[in-house]
């Protein structure tokens, strides 16, 4: 799924990264918890659902190249977020639905959860 | 020893927002000299845990980072409050972490967890009112 796709698909906005909107995520980790991104995604390229709206959701996105975050419940990044996103080529995306609501949307149009 | 490739980075303490700094730096290192994918995971993760760690418990410190034909080792180094129980916080869950930390999306008790499961060796050297020294090697 093009990252412009599951854009259209939660209704996000694009925060800063708009011209990567062709590129492909191959899976989505959703979670609150950093520690857990890094303990238990696997792969690449995916995107991550988050709720947390600071720098630290860039920085373990960026460490585990991943290419995309979605910040969902309308959370709004500060500066030093979405200019760290920019630094880490990591597209930023913010969306009014909740959690479930972001993921059971995404599930439901094809995009698998991390396998890892 | 001399093919050794050596760097060091200040990590500040109770700086939230530059946490993870030197871990990014290493990462994009590792890169650019070609490290496999797998092994530049396993040193992005457990530095970074360990890095959170030391801003967040220790007020900051010192990251040595040696990068040799066979190994990296990274070396973490702070004089903080020391670890009272490394048996006990070894545990998934246990945290000594504040609800500002966790607000961070840290302090769930995964940290050292994490940098044994991402090392393939792991030291921690720690005396209360002294400091912790944290030793992680990676074979390459």
């Amino acid at each position: 799924m093009k990252i412009c796709q599951l854009a259209q698909i939660i209704d996000a906005r694009f925060v800063c990264g708009e011209e990567k909107k062709e590129k492909e995520i191959s899976s989505a980790f959703a979670c609150d918890l950093m520690s857990d991104v890094l303990a238990y995604v696997n792969e690449s390229n995916g995107a991550l659902l988050s709720g947390l709206a600071n720098p630290q959701v860039v920085r373990t996105a960026a460490m585990m190249d991943m290419s995309c975050v979605v910040l969902v419940r309308n959370k709004m990044p500060d500066k030093k977020t979405i200019e760290l996103a920019k630094q880490n080529g990591i597209v930023l995306l913010q969306c009014q639905h909740n959690m479930y609501t972001a993921c059971g949307l995404l599930f439901g149009a094809g995009l698998m959860g991390d396998r890892g | 020893m001399s093919e050794c490739l050596k760097f060091s980075y200040l990590v500040e303490g109770e700086n939230f927002d530059g946490a993870g700094a030197a871990s990014e730096d290493t990462k994009a290192r590792l890169k650019r000299l070609g490290v496999s994918k797998e092994v530049i995971r396993k040193v992005a993760i457990s530095m970074y845990e360990a890095e959170i760690n030391m801003v967040i418990h220790a007020n900051g410190g010192k990251a040595d980072v040696m990068i040799c034909p066979d190994k990296i080792k990274v070396v973490m180094k702070d004089t903080g409050k020391g670890i009272e129980n490394i048996e006990q916080a070894m545990q998934e869950g246990f945290s000594t972490a504040s609800e500002q930390i966790r607000s961070l999306g840290f302090g769930a008790g995964m940290g050292l967890p994490n940098m044994k499961k991402y090392s393939d060796s792991l030291d921690i050297q720690s005396q209360v009112g002294v400091g912790t020294v944290v030793t992680m090697e990676y074979n390459i």
